[in-house]
């Protein structure tokens, strides 16, 4: 029974059901064939993109989109590269119109980016909350990437945002969850009576385990890019990341003892033939 | 705009009165025709219209009212499209 369960574990957002909890991007893949083959093994239904100028001159170029079969994956247009809310706004909104030009259900949805800093690429907070509410102002399903502060988390989701993506690390760092307390605590603010609202880790994935670890924190999803398109064997870890993903659901679903600092032993004390050091 | 058609004439353009209006597309400097639109421009390009998005002074120009948008001289115009992204 529980298996059937966890079968149809979906991940809802907004008006959006997902299959997988995996949500992956398309980016710095050393070529789109690796791209589509890491896309199908990672088993995700949901594939972030950015909004870049037309290469007007280069007329070999491809388009991603003759790599991405649209009928399989729901789209969700990122406004990568945006510093302040504005910039966020306009890119969100070609993002839009070129989803619907391809009448994919990603259309109404923006995954909203609005960055402090090229170095760290850690998102401005008031920008960021300034870009979500004139967003959710104009019909988009916001999901918003943010830093794992807590009060900031909750701000955004009273700004509207349909789900709050906090970093587990710095973009494309690989350091895993840095701070699973604060994630833990985003997790109980965003949660608090809405117990459905979807907490996706979003960023600073390194590997499997990281994925794994921050599923059975409890949170609903977890988006990467860079640790799959950038390890040494990308599809391989794709499918690594797919284990991860339903491995830590499992595992939150199932409830983890809590850590103790000594041992308890797994086998009993009565009947035992040998002696006990005192 | 009809001002500054002389201007035009100085930069070094060799055609007809037709070729009249300077725009910035994708931040260069391209001709184009006095009186084109949107559309006129993407068919110039051989662009499909369904995979991009036109943006004209950091206003999205929908894709509905391409035919309808006239370029004027001047006009910012980014046409964007889908890249890899996280």
């Amino acid at each position: 029974m529980p298996t059937e369960t966890l079968t149809a574990d979906s991940l809802t957002i907004g008006t959006h059901t997902l299959a997988s909890r995996l949500i992956v991007g398309t980016g710095k893949y050393s070529t789109y064939e690796q791209m589509g083959e890491s896309l199908a093994a990672s088993g995700t239904d949901c594939i972030t993109v950015a909004i870049r100028r037309e290469r007007l001159i280069d007329a070999e170029g491809n388009n991603l989109l003759d790599f991405i079969d649209t009928s399989r994956y729901t789209l969700l247009p990122n406004t990568a590269g945006c510093f302040n809310a504005d910039d966020a706004v306009r890119v969100a909104k070609l993002g839009r119109e070129i989803l619907l030009g391809i009448e994919n259900p990603g259309a109404d949805w923006v995954k909203l980016e609005c960055l402090a800093d090229t170095r760290t690429l850690l998102p401005d907070p008031v920008a960021t909350i300034d870009a979500t509410e004139r967003l959710v102002a104009d019909g988009f399903q916001v999901l918003v990437y943010t830093s794992d502060d807590p009060i900031v988390a909750r701000r955004l989701k009273e700004a509207g945002a349909a789900s709050v993506m906090p970093a587990g690390s710095p973009i494309g760092s690989g350091q895993g969850v840095l701070n699973p307390n604060n994630i833990r605590i985003c997790l109980e603010y965003l949660k608090e009576g809405d117990p459905d609202y979807p907490v996706i880790v979003d960023a600073g994935v390194g590997g499997a385990s990281d994925v794994a670890a921050a599923m059975e924190l409890g949170v609903d999803g977890v988006l990467l890019n860079t640790a799959v398109a950038h390890a040494a064997d990308p599809v391989l870890m794709a499918e690594a990341m797919q284990h991860g993903i339903k491995a830590g659901r499992k595992s939150y679903l199932a409830g983890r003892i809590p850590k103790k600092l000594y041992a308890t032993a797994s086998s009993p004390e009565e009947g035992a033939i040998t002696a006990r050091p005192r | 705009m009809a001002g500054r058609s002389g201007l035009l004439s100085c930069v070094g353009s060799k055609k007809d009165e037709r070729a009249g209006m300077q725009i910035q597309l994708n931040g260069r400097s391209k001709e184009v025709a006095t009186g084109a639109t949107v559309a006129d421009l993407l068919v110039e390009l051989e662009l499909d219209s369904r995979t991009l998005a036109v943006e004209r002074n950091l206003e999205l120009a929908p894709r509905t009212e391409h035919a309808a948008t006239q370029l004027a001289e001047g006009d910012r115009i980014e046409i964007v499209t889908l890249v890899g992204g996280g």
